[in-house]
């Protein structure tokens, strides 16, 4: 089957790549270019551990063809930390809060986070968990992600917040 | 299982009439490509095999809201997460973005499109029904040209629609509901994302507390979105008094068939259908005002 060009500018960097139209985005990202931090959980649309930023929306990269992302901003976990290496208010978030047991589910939760807070900058607690709701995590229950949540919102707002987890 | 689609080639058209075009070359071989939060699962599963993909997403006149008159026109392209942030739509039909947030999840809902939820013919999907209660009518334009058929008309059963080979759903037109008209739509599921158990839509209107004009839809209870037209001719003329709801509910009951499936069983799935239609009466008419 004939291969198609693609360009997108993933976490800040132009990528151009011949794939195959069936190729998901998820595949490209993790075998073409390298990025393994968006996961592949269920493959069924149901997990979100495959969430990236695609311009400007979240979505499942198991549930959209590569070919669709062409001229597509996309932002993957490995785009959230500053070049320096200095942690994003989210992933600093998930660290203080313990908003992760296993890890698994942490790549999408904090690019699905990430865009729930462009979004909606200060969310209640329902807001956050109505917005986390297309990404499942097995080990925490959720109480600490939400926290985390929280903590980011906190800090990206200039609000005083909680140092650390009870 | 695989979870990789069949290979496909892929079309991009930046107009309708390019596209429209592409699926009259390639025929049955040809699918289109909207959001692809349904086509592309089944995709994985081997459920759905197109050599031609159609890709829609580049269309702009596919896409956009705007009220004509008293019609609403909602582009087929329209994402569940662009409907809801519509004032225009949250106002003259506030029922459309109270269904569209209990569809799916918030990723499902920035891909996923209306036109893809109404036209696919699932059963499962929400919108159709809220069409059927909304007396919308779909807009399919193919390469002969275009034509308007009511929504009331156009579902046929588990993903057979009166859509033709060739043929691709542009844009919905929605009649605005009076001002002061009740709506609910109420979804019974076991969790966030999932499809309905049971759901059931309504949109009335009153006149001195009682009810002047009611449409009652239901979804995942039978093979298609159906309307419950006697349970809503029962409900006209009354306040909802506990004689005529129980009465509306048994209506809507005997027309539904659900599968036994993961969900419940079919006697299950058919009380909670009642419930859901109970539900929904009641909550639209505490909130129609005339």
């Amino acid at each position: 089957m004939a291969k198609t060009h693609v360009k997108m500018n993933v976490n800040g960097r132009e990528v151009e790549s011949l794939v195959e139209p069936r190729t998901l985005l998820i595949h490209h990202l993790r075998e073409n270019l390298n990025l393994t931090g968006p996961h592949i959980g269920c493959d069924t649309t149901h997990c979100g551990a495959c969430t990236v930023d695609m311009n400007g929306k979240s979505v499942k990269s198991c549930t959209v063809f590569a070919v669709q992302a062409d001229g597509a901003m996309i932002t993957t976990i490995e785009g959230m930390a500053a070049p320096d290496g200095t942690l994003h208010a989210l992933q600093e978030g998930f660290r203080m809060m313990h908003g992760l047991q296993c890890g698994f589910c942490t790549p999408g939760m904090i690019v699905r986070a990430h865009r729930l807070l462009q979004e909606i900058p200060n969310p209640t607690e329902e807001e956050i968990r109505f917005g986390i709701a297309g990404n499942l995590c097995r080990c925490t229950g959720y109480q600490n992600i939400v926290k985390a949540i929280q903590y980011a919102a906190a800090k990206l707002s200039g609000a005083p917040m909680q140092e650390a987890a009870e | 299982m695989p979870v990789i689609p069949a290979p496909f080639s892929y079309h991009r058209p930046k107009s309708l009439a390019e596209a429209t075009a592409l699926l009259a070359e390639h025929n049955d071989e040809a699918r289109v490509l909207a959001g692809g939060q349904s086509l592309i699962p089944m995709m994985k599963f081997r459920l759905a095999a197109p050599e031609h993909l159609v890709d829609v997403g580049n269309i702009s006149e596919l896409k956009g809201i705007q009220r004509t008159g008293n019609t609403l026109i909602v582009g087929a392209m329209t994402t569940q997460h662009e409907l809801q942030q519509s004032q225009m739509l949250s106002e003259a039909a506030p029922i459309l973005k109270e269904t569209s947030l209990l569809i799916a999840d918030p990723q499902v809902r920035y891909m996923g499109t209306i036109g893809g939820n109404v036209a696919n013919g699932d059963p499962g999907n929400d919108m159709p029904a809220v069409m059927l209660c909304l007396d919308a009518a779909y807009r399919l334009t193919s390469v002969t040209g275009t034509r308007t058929i009511k929504a009331r008309d156009f579902y046929e059963g588990t993903y057979a629609t009166a859509l033709k080979t060739g043929e691709i759903l542009t844009a919905i037109e929605i009649p605005v509901p009076p001002a002061g008209h009740g709506h609910a739509y109420e979804k019974l599921k076991r969790k966030i994302g999932d499809y309905a158990t049971a759901a059931a839509g309504v949109v009335l209107t009153t006149r001195g507390g009682r009810i002047t004009t009611c449409a009652i839809a239901i979804s995942n209870l039978a093979d298609k979105a159906i309307l419950a037209t006697d349970a809503a001719a029962a409900v006209i003329g009354t306040a909802l008094e506990k004689p005529t709801l129980d009465k509306a509910i048994a209506a809507a009951r005997s027309i539904m068939s659900p599968a036994t499936d993961t969900r419940g069983t079919t006697e299950y799935r058919t009380s909670v259908g009642g419930i859901m239609v109970e539900r929904a009466l009641k909550c639209a008419l505490a909130r129609a005002k005339g």
